[in-house]
């Protein structure tokens, strides 16, 4: 285990002794030794920053289940540093800014930290693990503490609920990313991602491809909510504000963007892929911005802006793909749709962080965070103002800030779809930059809403919970930093371009980098009066307008109905599914033993006749059969003529001698079969079950016993028919098949050589075959002893009584 | 004969089915005691009926009827009247307490909301 690894797991180690620090430091909040952590695995990823930019990668490998091909195999290259230094770098301020917002004294911090550690370290296990089980094995454990994280207030309704949804959506998402990495080690035969990417051509041929391609993205579309799964995110808002800052909008979210990025040198080549990433991610852009602009509270308007930039992203992805089609990288202008999805996935994780945390820090001093509730807050929060300032206006696109970059990346690699003549892009691509311009005029309303709403207009303080003030300098301490790196990605992007971006763009398009080319990162502001420009510039005039005239639009939102929406389609399918079943079973489980029988016997008559019948298996051998003699077949009447009366004896009486003359003929047919051992049992062992029967007859209770005959039923008839037939359609058939002779030779030989007697079927009890003969005496025993404890124990009535 | 044999079985086991699906608790187990008596002759049926002399060793007989199908009856018929003198003693104490042998009326009230 090296360094490496123990790095990865460093956080589910601290984990274990945070509930120590908990009860043992009460004075000192607990996020404090907490933060250590993150702090000291962001100073140790940073050292990796110098391998990966040099085009170097670190792989080392902790053997776990060699035998089947699982290794913990970490691997560091420029994708996966990105992602580690964005969850310890954004994990650290967190943890700082929970150190504020979470009282030490109401809350129950030794669970909170506990869950986020392992968070934490689940998510570092994610991004930089080889082997695609091991993935599989942190993104569940994501999974699993994204649900407790969001259930941590777990009196409330609403926190329940939400955990519980998102519960459901990632790890059905995660149960098929699963099936999708067993169907490529069907394919391939390894789980490693680098061995895949290295056979990438010929899994493309495989007939597995398409079926592994959809399973994996469906994971990575319920992790990173995409249309239409995105339903659990804006549910996820009951978790306390830090881990939504953290969770829901710069780690957890991109472990399905991550994952796409990892798996695009394997599926990208596909067109299936391009036209589904891409086409996913720019509807969920266009939706959850649209989303967005309704939203009243807060962290709603900031969870749907979430789902629409990660649709964002995606899409920017998606396109990206088309770069593999190119050999040169000078005239490709793909690689600009993945240079930005990298790099506004970088500026997301600062921005969107800044303003999660500017909600919590509102919520936290005025005791709202409904935006109809709140207004005029600028003069008594100036800190948090700017914070919420330039997190918008970085959100919504607007120069100098980073967002302004990504957002002109995104709009030239969305136009550039007009050039391509790859799968039909040409014609229906157009709906790309179409929807992603709506869908930015959409971002820049609702990012405009956010600010404006919260801080400017008519004071109404009379309406809040609290007496606003501004929030204490450790809880601004993390959203400073973050806007900060807003304001200086903005300004210098270049510092990111060769350290950061150009190692990860080289991690997702390897086929071209191995072919000796190099990938030119150059940011910059000023590019020309490119159609771009302009398309911003109407984003801008068109969301002013459409702003100004919010009031006169919004309707059109309420005339979706509620059951059409996808949360209505997912409670009614969760309740539906939930009363049918419960109907279903309430429908098979009567609690009646005669419908299970009939269940049992319909089953066994349906399985065995149709296996009759498909396998032609029926047949009738004459030739080898025992002659038949007069008195065998009145034998035969009687015994026959025995079981049927009984299904018509009115009284009970009547019945139990019945079975009598039906066992006694069964003891005569040994008789005639020339078994003696046989007969002499079944004669004294009828006599003594007729006894036992009469004895219940005569102990039956006074009130059911007047005696009726039984009720036809045809069902029953039907069943019990089909089963008599059934039984002998088998019996005949099995013994036409006899494929070859009895054992019993040999038994018949030896039984005087060997074993000292005479009488074969005794022999074969006490000696060849003697251990059945000993379980048999023991089931006897049992029943024996069972019979002795039910006549003699009955406590429970005797207590009563 | 074995399809004389087959076809009594067919019978027994229709009659059998037919009252272990009855109301009656009695009626369930004379059902279950038919049902084992058709198993039995089956057994036997299977392997071929009246192939030469019982299986007991005598001079000059060379042909006997098979004895592995024999034992293994006698096995089952031992096991079957241990399970059904278990279930009748079973029954009857169900009388007891319960007062009834109606199978429909012995439906546990559960707190099924």
């Amino acid at each position: 285990m090296s360094l490496l690894h123990l790095a990865i797991v460093l956080p589910f180690i601290a984990a274990v002794f945070v509930p120590f620090l908990f009860k043992g430091f009460r004075s000192v909040h607990t996020g404090w030794f907490v933060l250590l952590v993150p702090l000291a695995l962001f100073i140790y990823f940073i050292q990796y920053m110098p391998v990966t930019s040099s085009g170097q990668t670190v792989s080392q490998t902790f053997e776990w289940i060699p035998s089947l091909g699982i290794n913990f195999t970490a691997y560091v290259d420029g994708l996966g540093l990105l992602f580690a230094l964005l969850i310890t770098g954004i994990g650290s301020l967190v943890v700082l800014y929970s150190i504020y917002y979470l009282a030490k004294e109401k809350e129950a911090l030794h669970n909170f930290y506990v869950y986020l550690l392992m968070f934490m370290g689940a998510m570092l296990g994610v991004v930089l693990s080889d082997n695609l089980i091991v993935l599989y094995m942190f993104w569940e454990f994501t999974s699993i503490s994204s649900f407790l994280l969001i259930g941590y207030w777990y009196d409330k309704e609403r926190s329940r609920y939400g955990a519980q949804k998102s519960m459901l959506i990632t790890v059905f998402g995660g149960l098929s990313m699963l099936g999708g990495i067993v169907l490529l080690y069907l394919m391939s035969g390894t789980f490693s991602i680098r061995e895949l990417i290295g056979m990438s051509d010929q899994l493309m041929a495989d007939p597995l491809f398409i079926m592994a391609m959809l399973l994996v993205l469906l994971g990575a579309f319920t992790k990173s909510a995409q249309f239409p799964f995105h339903v659990w995110l804006p549910d996820a808002m009951e978790a306390p504000t830090p881990v939504s800052a953290y969770l829901h909008s710069a780690t957890m979210v991109k472990a399905g963007i991550y994952l796409v990025a990892r798996m695009s040198p394997i599926f990208a080549e596909s067109g299936v892929w391009l036209w589904l990433v891409a086409g996913f991610g720019i509807f969920t852009l266009f939706w959850g911005s649209f989303n967005a602009v309704k939203q009243t509270d807060l962290k709603g308007i900031l969870a749907y802006s979430t789902v629409s930039q990660l649709g964002l992203i995606m899409s920017l992805l998606g396109l990206g793909a088309a770069a593999l089609h190119f050999d040169t990288l000078d005239d490709n202008m793909y690689m600009t749709a993945t240079i930005a999805a990298v790099f506004h996935l970088i500026n997301h994780a600062t921005f969107k962080g800044s303003l999660f945390m500017m909600a919590g820090i509102v919520d936290h001093e005025t005791g709202t965070r409904d935006i109809r509730k709140l207004g005029g807050l600028v003069n008594l929060m100036p800190i948090t103002f700017t914070i919420a300032i330039i997190g918008s206006f970085s959100m919504a696109g607007l120069p100098p800030f980073n967002g302004f970059l990504s957002k002109e990346m995104f709009l030239t690699g969305m136009i550039s779809v007009f050039e391509l003549d790859l799968f039909n892009l040409n014609t229906w691509g157009i709906l790309f930059p179409v929807l992603a311009w709506i869908a930015s005029v959409f971002t820049f309303i609702y990012s405009i809403k956010l600010v404006f709403k919260t801080f400017l207009g008519k004071p109404q303080f009379d309406k809040l919970p609290k007496k606003p003030h501004e929030a204490p300098i450790g809880m601004l301490i993390s959203p400073l930093i973050l806007v900060s790196l807003v304001i200086l990605f903005g300004f210098f992007p270049n510092l990111l371009a060769n350290s950061m971006i150009k190692p990860a763009v080289e991690s997702i398009l390897p086929s071209l980098t191995d072919a000796g080319q190099e990938v030119y990162v150059n940011i910059y502001f000023w590019h020309g009066f490119t159609p771009e420009l302009f398309m911003t510039l109407g984003i801008i005039l068109t969301g002013i307008i459409m702003y100004a005239t919010l009031a006169k639009w919004q309707g059109i939102y309420n005339r979706i109905p509620e059951r059409f929406t996808i949360n209505g389609v997912y409670d009614n399918g969760l309740e539906k599914g939930e009363s049918g079943s419960f109907r279903l079973n309430e429908f098979i489980m009567t609690g009646y033993m005669r419908s299970y029988l009939i269940y049992i016997f319909a089953f066994f008559v349906a399985i065995l006749l149709s296996t009759l019948g498909v396998r032609d298996a029926f047949a009738i051998d004459t030739s080898n059969l025992a002659e038949i003699r007069i008195y065998e077949v009145v034998l035969a009447l009687v015994l026959v003529a025995g079981a049927i009366t009984i299904l018509f004896a009115k009284s009970r009486l009547t019945s139990i001698v019945l079975l009598g003359v039906v066992g006694y003929s069964v003891a005569l047919f040994f008789v005639f079969f020339r078994a003696p051992d046989l007969a002499l049992t079944q004669l004294v062992i009828e006599t003594v079950s007729v006894a036992l029967f009469l004895l219940c007859f005569y102990h039956l209770p006074e009130i059911s016993r007047k005696e009726e005959r039984m009720k036809f039923k045809i069902g029953n008839a039907v069943i019990s028919i089909l089963v008599g037939i059934t039984v002998t359609l088998i019996g005949i058939a099995s013994y036409s098949n006899q494929s070859f002779e009895s054992i019993s030779q040999y038994h018949i030989d030896n039984v005087y050589d060997l074993a000292a007697g005479g009488n074969m079927v005794n022999v074969i009890l006490v000696d060849f075959r003697g251990f059945d003969t000993l379980f048999e005496i023991c089931v006897l025993g049992i029943a024996a002893l069972g019979i002795y404890a039910m006549v003699n124990f009955r406590g429970v009535r005797r207590q009563k009584g | 004969m074995e399809i004389l044999m087959s076809i009594v079985v067919g019978i027994l086991f229709t009659s059998a089915v037919y009252l272990i699906l009855s109301k009656s608790l009695l009626r369930v187990i004379i059902g279950t005691a038919l049902l084992s008596h058709g198993a039995h002759l089956l057994l036997l049926t299977m392997s071929g009926l009246k192939r030469g002399a019982a299986p007991v060793l005598m001079d000059d007989i060379t042909s006997y009827a098979d004895p592995l199908p024999q034992a293994l009856v006698l096995t089952a018929i031992v096991i079957s009247f241990g399970v059904t003198a278990f279930f009748l003693v079973l029954a009857y104490r169900a009388y007891q307490e319960l007062g009834t042998d109606n199978m429909e009326e012995m439906k546990g009230n559960e707190p099924n909301d």
